[in-house]
Protein backbone atom coordinates (compact mmCIF):
# COMPACT_ATOMS: atom_id res chain seq x y z
CA UNK A 1 0.00 0.00 0.00
CA UNK A 2 1.45 3.36 -0.94
CA UNK A 3 2.08 6.21 1.11
CA UNK A 4 -1.10 8.50 1.56
CA UNK A 5 -0.73 12.40 2.11
CA UNK A 6 -2.32 14.93 2.43
CA UNK A 7 -1.54 17.63 0.05
CA UNK A 8 -2.15 20.50 2.69
CA UNK A 9 -0.10 19.43 5.35
CA UNK A 10 2.83 18.98 2.49
CA UNK A 11 2.17 22.50 1.86
CA UNK A 12 2.06 23.83 5.53
CA UNK A 13 5.16 22.02 6.02
CA UNK A 14 6.58 23.31 2.61
CA UNK A 15 5.78 26.80 3.86
CA UNK A 16 7.62 26.36 7.09
CA UNK A 17 10.75 25.37 5.13
CA UNK A 18 10.70 28.42 2.95
CA UNK A 19 9.75 30.73 5.35
CA UNK A 20 12.91 29.61 7.38
CA UNK A 21 14.99 29.69 4.31
CA UNK A 22 13.44 33.19 3.02
CA UNK A 23 12.91 36.06 4.85
CA UNK A 24 10.83 37.87 2.37
CA UNK A 25 8.15 35.40 2.42
CA UNK A 26 4.97 36.32 3.57
CA UNK A 27 1.15 34.41 4.23
CA UNK A 28 -2.36 35.33 4.12
CA UNK A 29 -5.49 33.40 4.93
CA UNK A 30 -9.12 34.22 5.39
CA UNK A 31 -9.76 32.20 8.58
CA UNK A 32 -8.98 28.94 7.00
CA UNK A 33 -5.67 28.20 8.24
CA UNK A 34 -6.30 25.16 10.19
CA UNK A 35 -7.61 23.87 6.49
CA UNK A 36 -4.88 24.90 4.41
CA UNK A 37 -2.38 24.30 7.02
CA UNK A 38 -0.80 27.71 6.78
CA UNK A 39 -1.38 27.52 10.25
CA UNK A 40 1.93 26.27 10.87
CA UNK A 41 3.62 28.58 9.03
CA UNK A 42 1.75 31.08 11.59
CA UNK A 43 3.01 29.05 14.61
CA UNK A 44 6.46 29.09 13.13
CA UNK A 45 6.35 32.98 11.84
CA UNK A 46 3.71 35.00 13.18
CA UNK A 47 4.76 38.51 12.11
CA UNK A 48 4.93 37.23 8.64
CA UNK A 49 1.29 35.79 8.79
CA UNK A 50 -1.85 37.55 8.93
CA UNK A 51 -5.09 36.56 9.14
CA UNK A 52 -7.82 38.60 7.06
CA UNK A 53 -10.69 36.87 8.73
CA UNK A 54 -13.80 35.98 6.26
CA UNK A 55 -12.21 38.84 2.91
CA UNK A 56 -11.22 36.78 0.20
CA UNK A 57 -11.18 40.10 -1.62
CA UNK A 58 -9.56 42.02 0.65
CA UNK A 59 -6.95 39.35 1.39
CA UNK A 60 -5.95 38.82 -2.16
CA UNK A 61 -5.73 42.73 -3.33
CA UNK A 62 -3.68 43.00 0.13
CA UNK A 63 -1.25 40.05 -1.14
CA UNK A 64 -0.36 42.37 -4.66
CA UNK A 65 0.03 45.33 -2.06
CA UNK A 66 2.61 43.06 -0.09
CA UNK A 67 4.28 41.83 -3.26
CA UNK A 68 4.59 45.39 -4.65
CA UNK A 69 6.87 46.07 -1.93
CA UNK A 70 9.12 42.94 -2.56
CA UNK A 71 7.32 40.57 -0.44
CA UNK A 72 6.94 36.88 -1.97
CA UNK A 73 3.27 36.16 -0.50
CA UNK A 74 1.35 32.70 -0.30
CA UNK A 75 -2.33 33.38 0.28
CA UNK A 76 -4.72 30.11 0.97
CA UNK A 77 -8.22 29.65 0.85
CA UNK A 78 -10.34 27.19 -0.56
CA UNK A 79 -10.37 27.38 -3.78
CA UNK A 80 -13.78 27.95 -5.07
CA UNK A 81 -13.51 31.48 -2.64
CA UNK A 82 -9.58 31.80 -4.50
CA UNK A 83 -10.61 31.92 -8.17
CA UNK A 84 -13.95 32.83 -7.68
CA UNK A 85 -14.87 35.28 -4.93
CA UNK A 86 -11.72 36.88 -5.68
CA UNK A 87 -11.21 37.12 -9.00
CA UNK A 88 -11.25 40.65 -10.24
CA UNK A 89 -8.75 41.46 -7.66
CA UNK A 90 -6.48 38.47 -8.80
CA UNK A 91 -6.83 39.55 -12.57
CA UNK A 92 -6.65 43.56 -11.72
CA UNK A 93 -4.11 43.21 -8.62
CA UNK A 94 -2.24 40.57 -8.90
CA UNK A 95 -2.38 39.24 -12.68
CA UNK A 96 -2.00 42.66 -13.77
CA UNK A 97 0.47 43.71 -11.72
CA UNK A 98 2.28 40.57 -12.59
CA UNK A 99 3.08 40.75 -8.92
CA UNK A 100 4.76 37.54 -6.92
CA UNK A 101 1.53 36.76 -5.43
CA UNK A 102 1.34 32.64 -5.23
CA UNK A 103 -2.75 31.97 -4.53
CA UNK A 104 -2.33 27.87 -3.42
CA UNK A 105 -5.56 26.99 -3.23
CA UNK A 106 -6.79 23.64 -0.97
CA UNK A 107 -10.66 21.79 -1.26
CA UNK A 108 -10.04 22.07 -4.90
CA UNK A 109 -12.23 19.24 -7.04
CA UNK A 110 -15.27 16.96 -6.38
CA UNK A 111 -13.51 15.06 -3.97
CA UNK A 112 -14.00 17.69 -1.46
CA UNK A 113 -17.21 15.34 -0.60
CA UNK A 114 -19.28 15.81 2.12
CA UNK A 115 -19.30 19.57 1.81
CA UNK A 116 -21.03 19.70 -1.37
CA UNK A 117 -21.45 21.76 -4.56
CA UNK A 118 -21.09 25.47 -2.92
CA UNK A 119 -17.68 24.22 -1.81
CA UNK A 120 -16.69 22.11 -4.77
CA UNK A 121 -14.23 24.22 -7.14
CA UNK A 122 -15.28 22.92 -10.87
CA UNK A 123 -14.38 25.81 -12.71
CA UNK A 124 -10.98 27.45 -11.26
CA UNK A 125 -8.74 25.93 -13.82
CA UNK A 126 -10.94 27.86 -16.47
CA UNK A 127 -10.90 30.79 -13.98
CA UNK A 128 -7.46 31.08 -13.80
CA UNK A 129 -5.66 30.08 -17.32
CA UNK A 130 -7.51 32.89 -18.89
CA UNK A 131 -5.48 35.41 -16.66
CA UNK A 132 -2.41 36.43 -18.72
CA UNK A 133 0.66 36.21 -16.69
CA UNK A 134 -1.20 33.17 -14.35
CA UNK A 135 1.25 30.18 -13.76
CA UNK A 136 -0.66 27.09 -12.71
CA UNK A 137 0.44 23.99 -11.05
CA UNK A 138 -2.20 20.45 -10.13
CA UNK A 139 0.47 18.72 -8.32
CA UNK A 140 -0.17 15.11 -8.30
CA UNK A 141 0.42 14.07 -4.79
CA UNK A 142 1.76 14.77 -1.55
CA UNK A 143 5.45 14.85 -2.35
CA UNK A 144 5.04 16.75 -5.48
CA UNK A 145 2.69 19.96 -3.49
CA UNK A 146 6.45 20.52 -1.67
CA UNK A 147 7.66 20.50 -5.61
CA UNK A 148 4.70 22.83 -6.91
CA UNK A 149 5.45 24.78 -3.92
CA UNK A 150 8.51 25.50 -4.47
CA UNK A 151 8.31 26.31 -8.24
CA UNK A 152 6.12 29.03 -7.00
CA UNK A 153 8.62 30.56 -4.80
CA UNK A 154 11.52 30.13 -7.05
CA UNK A 155 10.06 31.62 -9.93
CA UNK A 156 8.40 35.24 -10.40
CA UNK A 157 5.36 36.35 -11.19
CA UNK A 158 1.86 34.62 -9.93
CA UNK A 159 1.32 30.98 -9.65
CA UNK A 160 -2.03 29.35 -8.84
CA UNK A 161 -1.63 25.65 -6.94
CA UNK A 162 -4.30 23.33 -7.21
CA UNK A 163 -4.59 20.90 -3.74
CA UNK A 164 -7.33 18.62 -2.76
CA UNK A 165 -8.87 18.02 0.75
CA UNK A 166 -8.44 14.41 0.70
CA UNK A 167 -5.26 12.11 1.35
CA UNK A 168 -3.51 11.46 -1.83
CA UNK A 169 -1.70 7.87 -2.61
CA UNK A 170 1.87 9.20 -3.44
CA UNK A 171 3.01 8.71 -6.98
CA UNK A 172 6.05 6.41 -7.34
CA UNK A 173 8.79 6.66 -9.87
CA UNK A 174 7.49 10.11 -11.28
CA UNK A 175 11.12 11.59 -11.86
CA UNK A 176 12.33 14.83 -11.16
CA UNK A 177 9.69 18.04 -11.02
CA UNK A 178 10.11 20.63 -13.74
CA UNK A 179 7.79 23.63 -13.72
CA UNK A 180 5.79 22.78 -17.49
CA UNK A 181 7.50 19.56 -17.97
CA UNK A 182 4.68 16.90 -18.32
CA UNK A 183 5.96 13.22 -16.39
CA UNK A 184 5.50 10.40 -18.58
CA UNK A 185 4.85 7.54 -16.08
CA UNK A 186 4.21 4.82 -18.32
CA UNK A 187 5.02 4.21 -21.48
CA UNK A 188 2.35 3.46 -24.78
CA UNK A 189 1.70 3.57 -28.01
CA UNK A 190 -1.83 2.57 -28.32
CA UNK A 191 -3.51 5.49 -26.49
CA UNK A 192 -2.29 8.51 -24.14
CA UNK A 193 -4.04 9.48 -21.13
CA UNK A 194 -3.49 12.60 -19.54
CA UNK A 195 -4.05 13.69 -16.32
CA UNK A 196 -3.41 16.11 -13.04
CA UNK A 197 -3.93 16.37 -9.93
CA UNK A 198 -5.90 13.35 -7.98
CA UNK A 199 -6.73 11.85 -11.31
CA UNK A 200 -3.63 10.63 -11.88
CA UNK A 201 -3.57 8.06 -9.43
CA UNK A 202 -7.21 6.89 -11.42
CA UNK A 203 -5.33 7.13 -14.92
CA UNK A 204 -2.74 4.93 -13.44
CA UNK A 205 -4.74 2.24 -12.43
CA UNK A 206 -6.65 2.78 -15.49
CA UNK A 207 -3.32 1.96 -17.82
CA UNK A 208 -2.48 -0.99 -14.97
CA UNK A 209 -5.97 -2.98 -16.20
CA UNK A 210 -5.38 -1.98 -19.77
CA UNK A 211 -2.19 -3.42 -19.87
CA UNK A 212 -3.59 -6.87 -18.59
CA UNK A 213 -5.83 -6.60 -21.95
CA UNK A 214 -2.87 -5.68 -24.02
CA UNK A 215 -3.30 -2.22 -23.99
CA UNK A 216 -0.59 0.35 -24.16
CA UNK A 217 -0.99 3.29 -22.87
CA UNK A 218 1.16 6.12 -22.58
CA UNK A 219 -0.24 8.10 -18.93
CA UNK A 220 0.97 11.71 -18.68
CA UNK A 221 1.13 13.69 -15.79
CA UNK A 222 0.72 17.21 -16.90
CA UNK A 223 1.24 18.88 -13.23
CA UNK A 224 1.71 22.01 -14.94
CA UNK A 225 -1.29 23.84 -16.90
CA UNK A 226 0.53 26.81 -17.32
CA UNK A 227 2.81 26.53 -19.17
CA UNK A 228 1.79 24.00 -20.77
CA UNK A 229 4.12 21.44 -22.41
CA UNK A 230 3.14 21.49 -25.99
CA UNK A 231 5.89 19.27 -27.09
CA UNK A 232 4.85 16.48 -24.68
CA UNK A 233 1.09 16.79 -25.93
CA UNK A 234 1.83 16.66 -29.62
CA UNK A 235 4.58 13.96 -29.36
CA UNK A 236 1.45 12.11 -27.74
CA UNK A 237 -1.11 13.11 -30.74
CA UNK A 238 1.85 12.12 -33.18
CA UNK A 239 3.01 8.66 -31.23
CA UNK A 240 -0.33 7.58 -29.92
CA UNK A 241 -3.46 7.33 -32.02
CA UNK A 242 -5.97 9.11 -29.40
CA UNK A 243 -5.89 11.12 -26.59
CA UNK A 244 -8.08 10.68 -23.00
CA UNK A 245 -8.00 13.79 -20.62
CA UNK A 246 -8.93 13.17 -17.38
CA UNK A 247 -9.62 15.97 -14.73
CA UNK A 248 -11.30 16.72 -11.64
CA UNK A 249 -12.76 19.91 -13.29
CA UNK A 250 -15.46 21.05 -15.73
CA UNK A 251 -14.30 19.36 -19.15
CA UNK A 252 -14.83 23.43 -20.79
CA UNK A 253 -11.84 25.58 -19.96
CA UNK A 254 -9.55 22.85 -17.64
CA UNK A 255 -6.89 20.38 -18.85
CA UNK A 256 -9.26 19.17 -21.74
CA UNK A 257 -9.29 22.59 -23.10
CA UNK A 258 -5.89 23.32 -22.90
CA UNK A 259 -4.55 19.85 -25.13
CA UNK A 260 -8.04 20.51 -27.39
CA UNK A 261 -6.56 24.00 -27.99
CA UNK A 262 -3.02 22.42 -28.80
CA UNK A 263 -3.90 19.74 -31.11
CA UNK A 264 -6.37 21.65 -32.73
CA UNK A 265 -4.12 23.84 -33.85
CA UNK A 266 -1.01 21.79 -34.55
CA UNK A 267 -2.44 18.12 -34.73
CA UNK A 268 -5.83 17.26 -34.45
CA UNK A 269 -6.65 13.76 -33.41
CA UNK A 270 -9.28 12.87 -31.48
CA UNK A 271 -9.54 13.78 -27.40
CA UNK A 272 -11.81 12.31 -25.24
CA UNK A 273 -12.23 14.39 -22.14
CA UNK A 274 -12.94 12.95 -18.72
CA UNK A 275 -14.49 15.24 -16.45
CA UNK A 276 -17.60 17.04 -15.02
CA UNK A 277 -20.09 17.44 -17.95
CA UNK A 278 -22.23 20.82 -17.14
CA UNK A 279 -23.22 19.64 -13.56
CA UNK A 280 -22.67 21.05 -10.03
CA UNK A 281 -20.81 18.86 -7.91
CA UNK A 282 -23.12 17.60 -4.54
CA UNK A 283 -22.63 15.72 -1.07
CA UNK A 284 -20.79 12.72 -0.90
CA UNK A 285 -17.53 10.94 -0.32
CA UNK A 286 -14.72 11.43 -2.62
CA UNK A 287 -14.54 7.57 -3.65
CA UNK A 288 -18.65 7.66 -4.52
CA UNK A 289 -18.93 10.89 -6.34
CA UNK A 290 -15.75 10.10 -8.57
CA UNK A 291 -17.89 7.39 -9.73
CA UNK A 292 -21.36 9.36 -9.94
CA UNK A 293 -19.18 12.09 -12.19
CA UNK A 294 -17.92 9.27 -13.73
CA UNK A 295 -13.81 9.77 -12.93
CA UNK A 296 -13.25 7.04 -11.69
CA UNK A 297 -10.63 4.92 -13.23
CA UNK A 298 -13.04 2.42 -14.67
CA UNK A 299 -14.34 5.05 -16.31
CA UNK A 300 -11.07 6.05 -17.97
CA UNK A 301 -10.56 2.70 -18.47
CA UNK A 302 -14.32 2.52 -20.26
CA UNK A 303 -13.38 5.71 -22.44
CA UNK A 304 -10.24 4.29 -24.03
CA UNK A 305 -12.03 0.65 -24.68
CA UNK A 306 -15.12 2.42 -26.33
CA UNK A 307 -12.82 4.51 -29.16
CA UNK A 308 -10.00 2.17 -29.56
CA UNK A 309 -9.87 0.26 -32.88
CA UNK B 1 13.33 62.87 -2.11
CA UNK B 2 11.42 65.71 -1.92
CA UNK B 3 12.28 67.84 0.77
CA UNK B 4 11.49 71.27 -0.55
CA UNK B 5 8.31 72.26 1.56
CA UNK B 6 6.47 74.53 -0.39
CA UNK B 7 4.23 77.60 1.05
CA UNK B 8 0.66 77.90 0.99
CA UNK B 9 0.91 79.95 -1.87
CA UNK B 10 3.23 78.13 -4.12
CA UNK B 11 1.35 75.13 -3.77
CA UNK B 12 -1.91 77.04 -5.02
CA UNK B 13 -0.25 77.62 -7.62
CA UNK B 14 1.09 74.14 -8.49
CA UNK B 15 -2.14 72.76 -8.00
CA UNK B 16 -3.19 75.64 -10.52
CA UNK B 17 -0.17 74.08 -13.11
CA UNK B 18 -1.63 71.04 -11.93
CA UNK B 19 -5.47 71.75 -13.56
CA UNK B 20 -3.78 72.96 -16.68
CA UNK B 21 -1.85 70.09 -17.47
CA UNK B 22 -4.84 68.11 -16.48
CA UNK B 23 -7.37 69.93 -19.01
CA UNK B 24 -4.27 70.33 -21.52
CA UNK B 25 -3.85 66.47 -21.64
CA UNK B 26 -7.27 65.42 -21.73
CA UNK B 27 -8.39 67.51 -24.64
CA UNK B 28 -5.08 65.97 -26.47
CA UNK B 29 -6.59 62.58 -24.99
CA UNK B 30 -10.21 62.79 -26.78
CA UNK B 31 -11.34 60.72 -23.74
CA UNK B 32 -11.06 60.22 -20.02
CA UNK B 33 -12.43 62.24 -16.44
CA UNK B 34 -11.52 65.29 -15.36
CA UNK B 35 -14.10 65.74 -12.59
CA UNK B 36 -12.34 63.89 -10.11
CA UNK B 37 -8.73 64.59 -11.08
CA UNK B 38 -9.69 68.46 -10.21
CA UNK B 39 -11.35 67.88 -7.27
CA UNK B 40 -8.66 65.86 -6.22
CA UNK B 41 -5.90 68.06 -7.31
CA UNK B 42 -5.06 70.39 -4.34
CA UNK B 43 -5.10 66.84 -1.88
CA UNK B 44 -2.42 65.44 -4.22
CA UNK B 45 -0.44 68.44 -5.13
CA UNK B 46 0.07 68.91 -1.44
CA UNK B 47 0.61 65.19 -0.60
CA UNK B 48 3.59 65.17 -3.43
CA UNK B 49 5.48 68.53 -2.50
CA UNK B 50 4.84 68.49 0.73
CA UNK B 51 4.41 65.19 2.33
CA UNK B 52 5.83 62.17 0.40
CA UNK B 53 9.32 61.53 0.67
CA UNK B 54 10.66 59.85 -2.55
CA UNK B 55 13.10 59.92 -5.22
CA UNK B 56 12.09 60.65 -9.07
CA UNK B 57 15.46 59.45 -10.34
CA UNK B 58 15.32 55.97 -7.98
CA UNK B 59 11.49 55.07 -8.42
CA UNK B 60 11.93 51.87 -6.78
CA UNK B 61 13.92 53.26 -3.30
CA UNK B 62 13.00 51.04 -0.98
CA UNK B 63 12.27 53.94 1.97
CA UNK B 64 10.17 55.90 -0.65
CA UNK B 65 6.53 56.46 0.77
CA UNK B 66 4.17 55.24 -1.24
CA UNK B 67 1.14 56.52 -2.29
CA UNK B 68 -1.50 54.79 -4.73
CA UNK B 69 -4.32 56.16 -6.71
CA UNK B 70 -7.31 54.00 -6.16
CA UNK B 71 -9.57 55.82 -8.39
CA UNK B 72 -7.64 55.16 -11.15
CA UNK B 73 -9.53 56.88 -13.63
CA UNK B 74 -8.26 60.30 -11.81
CA UNK B 75 -5.03 59.46 -13.24
CA UNK B 76 -4.84 62.29 -15.42
CA UNK B 77 -3.99 64.23 -12.05
CA UNK B 78 -1.55 61.18 -10.76
CA UNK B 79 0.21 61.35 -13.88
CA UNK B 80 0.22 65.43 -13.83
CA UNK B 81 1.73 65.66 -10.51
CA UNK B 82 4.16 63.12 -11.37
CA UNK B 83 5.55 64.77 -14.50
CA UNK B 84 5.76 67.96 -12.24
CA UNK B 85 7.90 66.09 -9.69
CA UNK B 86 9.81 64.84 -12.36
CA UNK B 87 9.32 61.09 -12.55
CA UNK B 88 8.71 61.97 -16.48
CA UNK B 89 8.91 64.35 -18.99
CA UNK B 90 5.92 66.94 -19.70
CA UNK B 91 5.75 66.11 -23.22
CA UNK B 92 4.96 62.59 -22.34
CA UNK B 93 1.67 63.93 -21.22
CA UNK B 94 0.35 63.94 -24.77
CA UNK B 95 0.44 60.70 -25.37
CA UNK B 96 -2.24 59.71 -22.52
CA UNK B 97 -4.65 57.18 -23.78
CA UNK B 98 -2.64 56.72 -26.94
CA UNK B 99 -1.38 53.60 -28.47
CA UNK B 100 2.16 52.19 -26.81
CA UNK B 101 1.92 54.99 -24.49
CA UNK B 102 3.02 55.01 -20.63
CA UNK B 103 0.07 56.71 -19.69
CA UNK B 104 -2.40 54.13 -19.72
CA UNK B 105 -5.82 54.86 -19.09
CA UNK B 106 -6.12 53.75 -16.03
CA UNK B 107 -2.89 53.25 -14.22
CA UNK B 108 0.13 50.54 -15.08
CA UNK B 109 3.10 50.02 -13.84
CA UNK B 110 4.41 51.05 -16.87
CA UNK B 111 4.16 54.84 -15.67
CA UNK B 112 6.97 55.53 -13.31
CA UNK B 113 6.27 56.03 -10.08
CA UNK B 114 2.90 53.95 -10.07
CA UNK B 115 3.43 51.19 -7.75
CA UNK B 116 0.41 49.34 -8.60
CA UNK B 117 -2.72 49.14 -11.42
CA UNK B 118 -5.89 50.45 -10.25
CA UNK B 119 -8.90 50.96 -12.43
CA UNK B 120 -11.65 48.58 -10.59
CA UNK B 121 -12.66 50.23 -8.03
CA UNK B 122 -12.42 49.35 -4.88
CA UNK B 123 -9.68 47.27 -4.03
CA UNK B 124 -6.89 50.40 -3.91
CA UNK B 125 -7.52 50.33 0.25
CA UNK B 126 -6.78 46.91 0.45
CA UNK B 127 -3.22 47.24 -2.08
CA UNK B 128 -2.31 50.07 0.38
CA UNK B 129 -3.07 47.70 3.31
CA UNK B 130 0.02 45.55 1.75
CA UNK B 131 2.25 48.12 1.48
CA UNK B 132 1.59 48.92 5.18
CA UNK B 133 1.99 45.67 6.43
CA UNK B 134 4.95 45.31 4.27
CA UNK B 135 6.29 48.21 6.05
CA UNK B 136 5.86 46.34 9.17
CA UNK B 137 7.06 42.84 8.49
CA UNK B 138 10.57 45.34 7.21
CA UNK B 139 10.74 47.05 9.69
CA UNK B 140 10.49 50.83 7.95
CA UNK B 141 9.13 53.66 8.62
CA UNK B 142 8.28 54.56 5.29
CA UNK B 143 4.35 55.45 5.34
CA UNK B 144 1.06 54.87 2.97
CA UNK B 145 -0.87 57.40 1.45
CA UNK B 146 -3.75 56.53 -0.98
CA UNK B 147 -6.79 58.01 -2.69
CA UNK B 148 -10.32 56.99 -2.45
CA UNK B 149 -13.11 58.25 -4.32
CA UNK B 150 -16.65 58.95 -2.89
CA UNK B 151 -18.78 56.47 -5.14
CA UNK B 152 -16.12 54.13 -4.99
CA UNK B 153 -16.58 53.45 -1.00
CA UNK B 154 -19.92 52.20 -2.41
CA UNK B 155 -17.94 48.35 -2.94
CA UNK B 156 -17.93 46.09 -0.74
CA UNK B 157 -13.91 45.33 -1.08
CA UNK B 158 -13.63 49.19 0.75
CA UNK B 159 -15.04 48.10 4.09
CA UNK B 160 -13.24 44.71 4.48
CA UNK B 161 -10.35 46.72 3.92
CA UNK B 162 -11.51 49.23 6.01
CA UNK B 163 -12.00 46.92 8.89
CA UNK B 164 -8.69 44.87 8.27
CA UNK B 165 -6.56 48.43 8.54
CA UNK B 166 -8.69 49.06 11.89
CA UNK B 167 -7.91 45.46 12.90
CA UNK B 168 -4.06 45.21 12.29
CA UNK B 169 -3.92 49.09 13.69
CA UNK B 170 -2.33 50.65 10.68
CA UNK B 171 -1.53 53.98 11.91
CA UNK B 172 1.49 54.39 8.77
CA UNK B 173 -1.42 54.33 6.92
CA UNK B 174 -3.62 57.24 5.85
CA UNK B 175 -6.77 57.42 3.25
CA UNK B 176 -7.72 60.46 1.42
CA UNK B 177 -11.53 60.21 0.26
CA UNK B 178 -12.09 62.83 -2.49
CA UNK B 179 -15.62 63.71 -1.50
CA UNK B 180 -16.96 65.36 -4.29
CA UNK B 181 -20.29 64.24 -4.02
CA UNK B 182 -20.91 63.50 -7.50
CA UNK B 183 -20.65 60.02 -9.61
CA UNK B 184 -21.88 58.72 -12.81
CA UNK B 185 -25.53 58.62 -13.02
CA UNK B 186 -25.64 61.60 -10.78
CA UNK B 187 -24.98 62.72 -7.09
CA UNK B 188 -23.99 60.02 -5.06
CA UNK B 189 -26.88 61.06 -2.06
CA UNK B 190 -29.41 60.17 -5.09
CA UNK B 191 -27.95 56.98 -5.88
CA UNK B 192 -26.25 55.45 -3.52
CA UNK B 193 -26.45 57.87 -0.24
CA UNK B 194 -22.62 57.30 1.98
CA UNK B 195 -23.57 59.60 4.82
CA UNK B 196 -23.17 59.18 7.75
CA UNK B 197 -19.76 58.63 6.40
CA UNK B 198 -17.12 59.76 9.37
CA UNK B 199 -19.30 57.58 11.50
CA UNK B 200 -18.69 55.26 9.43
CA UNK B 201 -15.40 54.99 8.97
CA UNK B 202 -15.25 55.81 13.13
CA UNK B 203 -16.93 52.60 13.46
CA UNK B 204 -14.24 50.84 11.55
CA UNK B 205 -11.77 52.11 14.21
CA UNK B 206 -10.42 54.63 11.90
CA UNK B 207 -9.23 58.30 13.16
CA UNK B 208 -11.24 60.98 10.56
CA UNK B 209 -10.14 64.11 9.91
CA UNK B 210 -12.78 66.51 7.81
CA UNK B 211 -11.78 69.05 5.75
CA UNK B 212 -12.29 71.60 2.76
CA UNK B 213 -10.30 69.51 0.34
CA UNK B 214 -9.63 73.36 -1.46
CA UNK B 215 -8.28 74.66 1.35
CA UNK B 216 -4.19 74.34 1.14
CA UNK B 217 -3.88 75.00 4.60
CA UNK B 218 -6.21 72.58 5.80
CA UNK B 219 -4.82 69.75 4.29
CA UNK B 220 -1.55 70.11 4.97
CA UNK B 221 -2.70 70.47 8.54
CA UNK B 222 -4.23 67.08 8.23
CA UNK B 223 -1.71 65.22 6.49
CA UNK B 224 0.16 66.62 9.64
CA UNK B 225 -2.13 65.36 12.04
CA UNK B 226 -2.49 61.67 10.57
CA UNK B 227 1.09 61.48 10.94
CA UNK B 228 0.87 61.94 14.59
CA UNK B 229 -1.81 59.47 15.07
CA UNK B 230 -1.26 56.43 16.67
CA UNK B 231 -2.47 52.91 16.42
CA UNK B 232 -5.41 53.47 13.72
CA UNK B 233 -5.13 54.70 10.47
CA UNK B 234 -6.23 57.61 9.23
CA UNK B 235 -8.77 58.86 6.83
CA UNK B 236 -8.72 62.50 5.37
CA UNK B 237 -12.44 63.05 4.39
CA UNK B 238 -12.17 65.62 2.14
CA UNK B 239 -15.56 68.02 1.10
CA UNK B 240 -14.20 68.81 -2.41
CA UNK B 241 -16.00 70.35 -5.35
CA UNK B 242 -16.36 68.20 -8.63
CA UNK B 243 -14.59 69.77 -11.64
CA UNK B 244 -13.10 72.33 -9.31
CA UNK B 245 -11.23 75.54 -10.94
CA UNK B 246 -12.87 75.24 -14.53
CA UNK B 247 -16.45 77.00 -13.71
CA UNK B 248 -18.26 75.24 -15.96
CA UNK B 249 -17.13 72.03 -15.17
CA UNK B 250 -18.14 72.38 -11.11
CA UNK B 251 -20.32 70.67 -9.78
CA UNK B 252 -21.36 68.85 -13.41
CA UNK B 253 -22.29 65.06 -13.46
CA UNK B 254 -21.65 65.28 -17.14
CA UNK B 255 -18.14 65.96 -16.94
CA UNK B 256 -17.40 62.86 -14.76
CA UNK B 257 -15.95 60.79 -17.53
CA UNK B 258 -16.44 63.74 -20.50
CA UNK B 259 -12.94 65.05 -21.94
CA UNK B 260 -13.40 69.21 -23.07
CA UNK B 261 -13.58 69.65 -26.55
CA UNK B 262 -11.43 72.27 -27.71
CA UNK B 263 -13.10 75.01 -27.79
CA UNK B 264 -14.37 74.43 -23.65
CA UNK B 265 -10.45 73.41 -23.35
CA UNK B 266 -9.95 76.97 -24.11
CA UNK B 267 -12.18 78.20 -21.97
CA UNK B 268 -10.71 76.34 -19.14
CA UNK B 269 -7.39 77.11 -19.59
CA UNK B 270 -7.70 80.88 -19.66
CA UNK B 271 -9.96 80.59 -16.43
CA UNK B 272 -6.51 78.57 -15.02
CA UNK B 273 -4.39 81.21 -15.94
Amino acid sequence: MAEQLFQRDVYGQALVKLGAMDKNIVVLDADLSSSTRTSLFAKEFPDRFFNFGVAEQNMMAAAAGLASCGKTVFVSTFAVFASGRAWDQVRVSVSYNNFNVKIVATHAGITVGPDGASHQALEDIALMRVLPNMNIIVPADGPQTADAVMAAAANPGPFYVRLGRPKIATLENKGVFKLGQAQMLTPGKDVTIIACGVMVNEALAAAKALAQKGIQARLLNLHTIRPLDNAAILKAAQETKFLVVCEEHNIIGGLASSVDEIVAENFPVKVIRVGIRNRFGQSGEPEDLLKEYHLSSTDIEKAVLSHIS
Amino acid sequence: MNNKQLSVKELENKAKEVRRLIIEMLVKAGSGHPGGSLSAADLITALYFNVLRFKPQDPFWPDRDRFHMSKGHCCPLWYAVLAETGYFSKEKLSTLRKLGSILQGHPDRCAPGVESASGSLGQGLSIALGMSLAARVDKKDYRVYVLLGDGEVQEGNIWEAAMACGHFACDNLCAILDFNGCQIDGKCADIMGLEPLAAKWQAFGWHVIEINGHDMQQILDAYAEAQTIKNKPTIIIARTIKGKGVSFMEGVVGFHGKAPTAEEAKRALEELS
